[in-house]
């Protein structure tokens, strides 16, 4: 393998590896909370998930090709592919979030208030240690499945392992194909193993 | 004597549904008062009306003189223990921590809460040394429902509620534990609202019963006039005294 083609996997990977933390980052700060929240508002419940659900059903190509034309987040490169891509994180994390804490023990729950817990104290020392390991599941999966879509985003000129993929695909190169895919599958399988790690330790009750 | 919980003329309703209805009763100070029905009578319900998990329809419960409803809600709660049936321990909490959890949010130091903590385990009959560290699902039912206690005695509370406590676990632990709640009573002289539909347990536990029917009182009585009673609950009640192996 040449020099050239090695130190362009590298870069590649390391955007890549970028747009997924950024996006990551971003999913988890806006679906946990909201998660929590609708636990709180069951009548907002239908519609966030609704949401977080239609986003999902989008192609991914379409979805960044949609976003082309939005202001503000849309247009040519990173930025646009990052909404996507947080779109695209949403609902695992979100319905997780949902199940996990909707999945307490009522009668936990009941004793925790019985003793005078107030509703922030049961949240933070009751429900979201007890709901953690589900949340940690669907970040995991969300994880996965976004390594898997940033691909897509070089379609839009957001770079990453993508730019391999599509360039393979232009000029019926396996070998471009391949130096795209398999950094990103060995990517996607190293991020399942951590988290799963991470989730196995943490305790199960 | 002094009246610790007071209904006075208390209804509860949800859905049109009446659960209780103007039901008047003093709990006196050292007493365990018995709250004895059948399933749906509506005892937990008034048993939910003094810690304001629920909140009276028409009414007013009163702690220490004090009506719930004027009460603030979080203060009310941690003057009274808790006791249910399924223990509602936090699974990722270790025993000590669930039974310092009270003595915690009210803000004690930390050497007090291990104190207490050790305390109220021996009280209970759980060696501190060797439960102080485990987690609920370690323990057996019989085991768990003893740190529920603790749990809820944490805060030296005025008034502990039993929510049929030991409905869960086998009659042999089932005696053990309701020995021990007489002991416990013996030593502490805590004011409880005991809620069963076992009338052995009842008549075992009761300083006085309040048979519960259709959300209503029918008679509260002591044990021994318990047995005596001639109301028709009262009466269903005793037919199950009666039941022995060869009758049908």
């Amino acid at each position: 393998m040449n020099t050239g083609l090695t130190s362009e996997i590298a870069a590649l990977t390391l955007e890549h590896i970028t747009l997924v933390l950024i996006a990551m980052a971003i999913a988890i700060v806006l679906a946990v909370p909201a998660g929590v929240l609708i636990t709180r508002r069951a009548a907002w419940r239908p519609w966030v998930v609704g949401f977080a659900n239609v986003m999902q059903t989008v192609p991914s190509l379409a979805l960044f090709g949609f976003l082309i034309p939005v202001p503000l987040i849309g247009g040519i490169g990173k930025r646009t592919a990052v909404v996507a891509l947080v779109l695209y994180a949403l609902l695992p994390i979100l319905r997780n979030t949902l199940a996990g804490i909707l999945g307490v023990d009522p009668a936990v729950r009941e004793s925790a208030l019985a003793m005078g817990m107030t509703g922030r104290q049961i949240l933070w020392r009751v429900e979201v240690p007890l709901a953690s390991r589900t949340i940690l599941a669907g970040i995991r999966v969300a994880t996965v499945t976004t390594i898997g879509t940033a691909t897509i985003a070089a379609a839009i000129g957001a770079g990453g392992l993508g730019v391999f993929i599509f360039r393979g695909i232009a000029s019926v190169d396996t070998t471009q194909i391949l130096a795209g895919a398999m950094p990103a599958a060995c990517m996607a399988l190293a991020a399942d193993g951590a988290l799963g790690w991470i989730e196995r330790r943490s305790k199960h009750f | 004597m002094s009246a610790v919980v007071e209904f006075r003329d208390v209804s509860y309703r949800v859905g049109g549904r009446e659960i209780l209805k103007q039901l008047t009763l003093q709990v006196n100070a050292g007493e365990t008062l018995v709250l004895l029905g059948r399933s749906g009578c509506g005892k937990t319900t008034a048993l939910k009306l003094v810690n304001g998990l629920l909140a009276p329809s028409s009414g007013a419960v009163l702690v220490d003189g004090t009506p719930t409803s004027a009460w603030d809600p979080v203060k009310l709660k941690r003057r009274i223990g808790y006791v249910i049936q399924e223990v509602g321990l936090f699974p990722h909490y270790t025993v000590a921590q669930n039974v310092g959890l009270v003595p915690q949010l009210e803000g004690w130091d930390k050497a007090r809460i291990t104190e207490r903590v050790e305390i109220l385990l021996r009280q209970v009959g759980l060696d501190p040394a060797q439960f102080a560290g485990r987690y609920p699902h370690q323990l057996s039912g019989g085991q768990r429902q003893r740190a529920g206690v603790a749990r809820a005695l944490a805060a030296d509370p005025s008034v502990l509620l039993f929510d049929e406590p030991f409905g869960a676990v086998d009659p042999v632990t089932r005696l053990d534990l309701q020995q021990q709640f007489l002991a416990l009573r013996r030593d502490l002289g805590k004011t409880a609202i005991f809620v069963t539909h076992d009338v052995r347990e009842a008549l075992l536990l009761a300083s006085r019963i309040a048979l519960l029917r259709h959300g209503e009182v029918e008679v509260v009585v002591t044990p021994k006039e318990f047995l005596r009673a001639a109301g028709s609950e009262a009466q269903s009640f005793l037919a199950c005294l009666d039941w022995k192996m060869g009758d049908t």
